[in-house]
């Protein structure tokens, strides 16, 4: 009984801390501008499977592609085994569904185990390849501090997820064969089955229900800590990776969005449409210079981010030695929304007059900015198909637009294609070179 | 060689088969004229009836919008619409793939809708349909031929196979750099660079692409895209290898098998 209001009291605790998290997420990604999603579902619904679902973009190098497979498939299911602990967990009862599945349960705890096995070794050769191998993408200054830690945090507890099962399991299998009240019979599972005898058959009777107790809560615990614990960080990609690939761009990578206010004042500069003569005088502001003036689609990218750093390693600015990074870009989008959503449900700023003197130009250099080459190497590699490039853009254009600042190298180009219709300014004609050949 | 502006053209009461885009490279510089030429007297030999705007065509506003200009994007953009529009154009062919991706992709949402081939498309077309036949042997058997994607041409608009297939025509050993198709390296041109100094950092982007592609041991480096001519042929100038190693357009190469 005791171990039941427990039980409910730990679920109700996350509940309220799990709803407090995401609901921060949710607002903070709803802090950016609406964006209509066009195009055909039935291509959204294949990225979902394909690239999210199906992880086909990570198998570009497949060697983590197929560690992170095991961490992720291990995950998925071990769900299941997630609902027979919540009616445990309420009722009191041991293995609920183990009398009525029989064999079948047997062989999905026993494919849970090896997944698990599988997802251990994930785990350890992630640990030693972040901390022990110098991999470039993981070297890089962005990630020092948190977002170094954060990476280890969770690989710690998907080690201790899965020390709670086997001591769990483990121990009930010893459990069930000396025939003790409560452990009902399960079946041989496939990895237990040979651990718990080796590790545990000298203890006692009481001291292998303390340690099946121990496993239980400790793999309950660490569930319910991850849940909590995901919105506040990068690992919160397990969740949005989903709708992040269903709301990816579908048209060509070197389209780049239209501006149809911008459209619109050319056009009537242009004489081609009368302007309206109930426009608000006040000049707008053109790009993008904080979270408000992203689409709400830029913001659930960065909070989709899970820092692999594939865009970055990928960037020829970023390998040549350059200042920008794709990933800082994103992370740099995300701590920004996290800034200003604190500010705003501290209630020290209210989001429609939010001024706290900065912006992402506080996070994001000109000199970044400035070395793209929109070659969208960055946006071919991401495996949940966030779009750097876009915000990059967006940026760039809030600092020629508005601010009416950019690189000075870039006036002759201007003036050439506004006076001289081509990209330099050049006394021949266009069609000079007719005459030549 | 001939090449007729589209007003000319219809002066005579003749209506083109496909308009050529001859961008901005193409017509002002120097190297990128050489393939304007190239692909002029291609199609001048297989008998393709095409024009140019000449001088009524504008820079399409690629490096304005990627630099962040979108009123002077926009503004050129009309302007070409429009002179597009009033002449009917119904098919273009771009040199360019900076040019070709902005008339292919962009200018549709401001009124501009045409059916865009970048030339290697149109020149594997052409091959393929029997309406351009290749001389037999010739300059290229045994030349290891190393191939650059531009990223306007392959990531941009996935065009992967078409200047693949033209290369495979001239009897070349092709020998393809590790960051190839989608992931291929940009040049260091795109997104307006081109018309600036780098930022700083340890190391040209183009360096770093001409050492991949030096690294594969080619007699040439071939390219679909004026802007990446260019940044490659600065970077074997600096590896002083320009004298061993050529850089082509694929048009010079189909070229020289006429």
């Amino acid at each position: 009984m005791f171990q039941i209001l427990l039980f409910i009291a730990v679920l109700a605790a996350t509940g309220w801390f799990a709803a407090k998290g995401y609901g921060r997420v949710w607002r903070n990604i709803h802090l950016g501008k609406a964006e209509k999603t066009e195009g055909n579902a039935a291509e959204r619904w294949q990225n979902v499977l394909l690239v999210a679902f199906g992880q086909r973009k990570m198998f570009k190098n497949w060697l983590p592609a197929v560690l992170h497979l095991f961490i992720y498939v291990a995950f998925v299911i071990t769900q299941i085994e997630l609902i027979e602990i919540l009616v445990d967990g309420l009722t009191g009862n041991h293995r609920f569904f183990a009398p009525y599945l029989g064999g079948v349960y047997t062989f999905v705890i026993s494919f849970i185990e090896i997944l698990s096995v599988l997802a251990f070794v994930a785990t350890v050769a992630f640990l030693a390849r972040r901390n022990l191998l110098q991999v470039p993408r993981f070297r890089k200054p962005e990630l020092n501090g948190w977002p170094a830690l954060d990476a280890n945090l969770i690989l710690l507890g998907e080690i201790i997820l899965i020390i709670g099962i086997f001591s769990m399991n483990g121990a009930d299998q010893v459990l069930q064969a000396r025939g003790v009240e409560h452990y009902g019979p399960t079946g041989a599972f496939a990895v237990s089955s040979l651990l718990g005898p080796g590790l545990f058959a000298g203890l006692s009777d009481g001291t292998l229900i303390a340690v099946e107790r121990f496993g239980w809560w400790l793999h309950i615990f660490t569930v319910f800590g991850f849940l909590c614990y995901l919105p506040y960080s990068k690992h919160l990609h397990i969740l949005l990776a989903f709708p992040n690939t269903w709301y990816a761009r579908l048209s060509p990578k070197g389209e780049i969005a239209n501006m149809p206010d911008v459209q619109k004042e050319v056009r009537i500069m242009m004489g081609l449409e009368q302007p309206d003569p109930n426009a608000p005088n006040d000049l707008p502001e053109f790009g993008a210079n904080d979270v408000f003036s992203l689409s709400w689609k830029n913001l659930l990218q960065a909070y989709s981010c899970t820092e692999c750093g594939r865009c970055t390693a990928a960037c020829p600015a970023n390998i040549t030695g350059k200042k920008l990074s794709p990933r800082k870009v994103m992370m740099d989008v995300r701590d920004r929304a996290e800034e200003v959503g604190a500010a705003i449900a501290s209630g020290a700023q209210t989001r429609e007059y939010y001024s706290d003197g900065k912006s992402l130009f506080d996070y994001i250099s000109p000199e970044e900015l400035h070395a793209c080459t929109t070659c969208n190497a960055c946006v071919e590699a991401c495996p949940v198909l966030i779009n750097p490039l876009d915000i990059i853009v967006q940026l760039r254009r809030y600092e020629i637009l508005t601010l009416s600042a950019g690189p000075t190298d870039w006036l002759p180009l201007f003036n050439a294609i506004e006076n001289n219709g081509a990209a330099w300014a050049m006394s021949e004609e266009r069609e000079g070179w007719r005459n030549q050949f | 060689m001939y090449a007729k502006t589209i007003a000319e053209l219809q002066s005579e009461g003749r209506t083109p088969e496909i308009l050529f885009w001859v961008g901005c490279a193409g017509s002002f510089d120097a190297r990128a004229q050489k393939v304007t030429k190239a692909l002029c007297e291609i199609l001048n030999h297989v008998g393709v009836e095409f024009a140019i705007l000449g001088n009524e065509e504008r820079c399409t506003g690629d490096p304005a919008r990627r630099a962040g200009n979108e009123f002077l994007f926009q503004m050129t953009a009309m302007m070409n619409i429009e002179t597009l529009n009033m002449y009917g154009v119904k098919k273009i062919v771009a040199a360019c793939p900076h040019c070709f991706n902005v008339l292919k992709n962009e200018y549709p949402a401001l009124g501009g809708n045409y059916e865009v081939v970048h030339h290697t498309q149109l020149l594997q077309e052409l091959i393929q349909s029997g309406r351009l036949k290749l001389k037999e042997g010739g300059s290229f058997a045994g030349k290891r031929i190393t191939y650059h994607d531009s990223c306007y041409l392959g990531r941009a608009n996935d065009v992967y196979e078409a200047p693949r297939a033209l290369l495979e025509t001239l009897d070349g050993e092709l020998v393809e750099m590790k960051r190839s198709r989608k992931n291929g390296l940009c040049c260091g041109a795109g997104g307006a660079q081109m018309w600036k100094e780098d930022e700083s950092g340890d190391k040209r982007i183009n360096i770093e692409r001409i050492e991949e592609a030096l690294g594969t041991n080619p007699d040439i480096v071939a390219a679909n895209c004026p802007f990446c001519i260019t940044m490659l042929q600065d970077g074997l100038k600096a590896k002083e290898k320009n004298e061993s190693v050529m850089v082509y357009d694929l048009s010079e190469m189909i070229l020289q098998r006429l």
